[in-house]
């Protein structure tokens, strides 16, 4: 074996391939990976960076248009147009003046451009922002302030103003709310009463006085509750802020219909992140106006959370339990083999598929089930289905359809990799086959198992096509789980980000000043899932340093 | 292959030795000529000295054959397993040592390829009797595995398992045995301050005496050792060994092995097999420096296997 140790060692030949000369696999795998963390920084990157500037107040610029005419607004875009020159789209809100939301401004056109100290952005209830130079504060005829003290008088009254419209919702939406809650429960009494012991029988007009005594009381209650409101109203009444637009037309603005103002260009970088803070508050906090494309998304957050934890409540059992039949029980063979198929081909079925089953199923079948046995007064007194049309509960059911797949194949492949000895070693200790999976198997298998619960909740909290048949509405502002008995209503429909940005981008009646909503609400959707998602890692990584960290 | 039948038995594999064999062992076929048969798929009969048969025993193997699919890897195996001792199973890979070890606490069952014939008796009950639940029979027995298994939990609950699935739930109890099964298993002082912890922090010698521990927590009337220091280094393969000679006396024990020095250093008996069969089994001292036959000296020795 051994040669001359004299003899010069071969040198390897210029001519050798490609693959003789380095490592060509590491450039394609590495460049593959550089590629697709590319993408993916790069759909984030997007979606943060326009999301994230929503909410910042923007310069309000006045152009001088040659044809005599000047706008005031945001500039939103630039762009080249088809003939080579620039041009500016500017958002010159005002919509029910101008007749438009935005105007594409050509520089040939634009004589001056100047930015106004006391140019104001006005965010109203209604109507979509206004923008407008102040002129002065009224109540009535009376003139509060004018001039440069107009904005600081506003800045002074609006606050209280805000608080009594708030008082007035609350109002509206709690009080009236139990109020109607109460008659309808003793509505439902009499129909209930005449369903099963019939028209006139002692019971019927035992329920039918009491639904009179009902009635008697919850008009005086409304009575007290409506002089709340009429007072609260007439406080804000006559409350206004007057503005000249940038065309010279004089507008009177309820100053109850002002969400808030600002003025951009005056403010300091601090008022500016007091501006964005409140608007992101709101954003969080509020419920939405103006057809979604304003004000809050509180709904839907509160709607994606809880119909994403339900549906990882409802899918973690039965795709546990079925990976544990299929993998520990079931003996190998062409059965299973075709059951493992065909859930694999579950998870390419289109998601639209579940949502017609859903509703089919879940919805009519089900839900009509549960209705004609347990909500029958309902059903006849307001031919109105309780659990018979689309809910949370059935969305839940249905997109934890849509995720068994995920979670029996990420379950079995988590049990097939519990080592055989850990098995053998249980049953030697003369433990039963149950005993072994509840004690060994599942515990070990748990941190691959949470992780298949982990991709399908991040599947579920992205899926809208299924949500728009089963429950998802644009617009339900009564939350499935609030503060009133029984705390949690699983037939309710409710609202979903997904959905919300379907909705909000493409059904929207002011597309364009809905945009950035659009990736704020993407960003906040993304930025739930990241967060459900972390949380879950977090806890599997905790139940994976109890159990399996494995040293030798 | 020839299709298996549980018949192919040898009439005097079960009986006693005769005494003068033993002494003729120099006359006997020569080394080749019986390993070949062996290979050749025939049978020979085992050579079972006397003083095996004259301790009591605890586990009687009797005409055991065990098929996976259509091989035969035992071929009509018979052999006591003396009380209170250390009995040594040896033999070159592949040779059968850990399936019959395996069938002792029908392990095998949980392969589905498997069949046996002939039977084998704990205390005098039958281990193969279709009556006999495969549950209460494991319960009775501990195993330890070549490769140590400690469960995904603590040290404490570890030790208490095999309590555990019986349903005992009084602290004091399973307090108890976690300490003297610990003591027993020499680990004692090594983890009674991190009961709490989990067993798998351990180091491998640790984890593998934990897994003795376990195993001799229920007062098992046999201890299964599969090799259990092939997968240790030799300071804790040193350890167990002691360990097994503290086991000594108070538990009936049956030990595969691969290591020679192992099976003469802490084994009563010993039990040499080849490809199926039980060639040679009599008391550690004769078989390592008298054996009966030339194979089972050519084995110990080194020069095959």
């Amino acid at each position: 074996m051994s040669s001359d140790p004299h003899r010069p060692r071969r040198q390897r030949s210029a001519h050798a391939s490609l693959a003789a000369h380095g490592e060509p696999w590491v450039w394609l795998t590495g460049g593959a990976l550089s590629l697709s963390v590319a993408m993916i920084v790069g759909l984030l990157g997007f979606i943060v960076s326009q999301g994230i500037g929503t909410f910042w107040p923007r310069p309000l610029e006045l152009f001088e248009i040659s044809d005599d005419r000047r706008a005031l607004g945001e500039i939103t875009a630039e762009e080249a147009a088809p003939d080579g020159t620039r041009r500016r789209l500017v958002r010159t809100a005002n919509f029910e003046i101008t007749g438009r939301h935005f105007e594409w401004l050509a520089d040939g056109e634009v004589t001056a451009v100047t930015r106004p100290p006391q140019a104001t952005v006005v965010e109203r209830l209604e109507g979509g922002r206004f923008h407008g130079l102040p002129l002065r504060v009224l109540k009535g005829e009376e003139t509060l302030a004018e001039g440069d003290q107009a904005f600081a008088e506003f800045a002074r009254l609006h606050p209280d103003v805000r608080r009594r419209i708030r008082a007035v919702w609350q109002i509206d939406k709690q009080d009236r709310g139990i109020l109607q809650r109460r008659l309808r429960a003793a509505r439902l009494a009499v129909v209930s009463a005449e369903l099963s012991d019939g028209r006139d029988t002692k019971a019927w007009q035992k329920a039918h006085a009491d639904e009179e005594k009902q009635r008697r009381e919850i008009d005086g209650a409304e009575q007290v509750l409506n002089e709340q409101t009429a007072r609260l109203r007439g406080a804000n009444e006559g409350l206004g802020f007057e503005f000249a637009t940038a065309g010279g037309e004089r507008v009177v603005l309820p100053l109850a219909d002002i969400v808030r103002a600002w003025q951009p260009n005056r403010l300091s970088l601090a008022e500016k992140m007091g501006v964005y803070a409140s608007r992101w508050g709101e954003f969080l906090s509020d419920d939405p106006r103006e057809a979604n494309s304003a004000g809050g998304v509180f709904p839907a957050i509160w709607g994606t959370v809880a119909m994403t934890l339900i549906m990882a409540l409802l899918v973690a059992p039965f795709g546990v339990l079925a990976a544990l039949y299929l993998r520990e029980y079931a003996s190998r063979g062409p059965l299973t083999a075709a059951v493992r198929i065909a859930i694999n081909n579950l998870a390419g079925v289109p998601s639209i598929v579940y949502g017609a089953f859903g509703l089919g199923f879940f919805c009519y079948v089900l839900g009509g089930s549960i209705d004609s046995l347990f909500f029958r007064p309902a059903l006849v007194a307001d031919g109105q289905p309780t659990f018979g049309t689309g809910g949370l509960l059935w969305a839940s059911l249905t997109l934890a359809l849509l995720t068994l797949p995920v979670v029996i194949v990420a379950t079995e492949e988590a049990l097939s990799a519990v080592p055989n000895s850990m098995r053998e070693g249980s049953y030697a200790c003369g433990a039963s086959k149950w005993q072994t999976i509840r004690r060994i198997v599942l515990p070990r298998a748990l941190p691959g198992i949470m992780t298949g619960l982990i991709l399908a909740m991040a599947r579920g909290a992205g899926e809208v096509a299924p949500l728009m048949l089963v429950g998802v509405k644009k617009l339900a502002l009564d939350l499935p789980i609030d503060s009133s008995f029984p705390f949690v209503h699983p037939e309710r429909e409710f609202m979903h980000l997904a959905y919300l940005i379907y909705d909000v981008g493409f059904q929207s009646p002011n597309s364009q000043a809905a945009k950035p909503m659009v990736f704020t609400i993407t960003f906040l959707l993304v930025a739930i899932i990241a967060l459900l998602n972390v949380t879950a890692i977090w806890i599997r990584g905790r139940i994976k340093r109890r159990y399996v960290s494995q040293q030798f | 292959m020839k299709p298996p039948s549980p018949a192919p038995i040898n009439s005097s594999a079960g009986k006693p030795a005769a005494p003068e064999k033993i002494g003729a062992a120099t006359g006997r076929q020569p080394v080749a000529d019986r390993l070949a048969t062996v290979a050749a798929g025939g049978q020979v009969p085992a050579e079972v000295h006397d003083l095996v048969r004259r301790e009591p025993a605890v586990l009687e193997i009797d005409q055991f054959n065990l098929w996976y699919g259509t091989k035969q890897a035992l071929h009509a195996v018979s052999m006591p397993i003396p009380h209170g001792k250390v009995t040594a199973l040896v033999g070159p890979s592949g040779c059968g040592k850990s399936t019959l070890l395996r069938s002792v606490n029908r392990l095998n069952d949980l392969v589905p390829s498997v069949r046996i014939s002939g039977d084998m008796r704990l205390n005098g009950d039958s281990i193969y009797d279709p009556r006999m639940d495969v549950i209460e029979l494991r319960k009775r027995m501990g195993m330890v595995f070549q490769r140590p298994n400690p469960f995904p939990m603590s040290i404490y609950e570890n030790v208490v398992y095999a309590l555990r699935i019986d349903g005992e739930s009084n602290r004091g109890v399973l307090d108890e045995v976690c300490e003297t099964s610990l003591r027993g298993a020499a680990l004692w002082d090594e983890v009674k301050d991190r009961l709490s912890d989990s067993a798998l922090g351990l180091s491998g010698g640790q984890q593998q005496r934990l897994c003795i521990a376990r195993a001799i927590a229920a007062e098992p009337e046999v201890l299964l050792l599969d090799e259990p220091c092939s997968a240790l280094d030799p300071i804790a393969t040193g350890k167990v060994e002691d360990l097994i000679q503290e086991l000594r006396g108070r538990y009936s024990v049956l030990i595969v092995t691969h290591n020679m020095q192992q099976a003469s250093r802490s084994s009563d008996y010993t039990a040499f097999m080849y490809l199926g069969r039980l060639i040679e089994y009599g008391p550690t001292p004769d078989i390592f420096t008298k054996p009966v036959l030339r194979e089972t000296e050519a084995y110990v020795t080194g020069r095959f296997g």
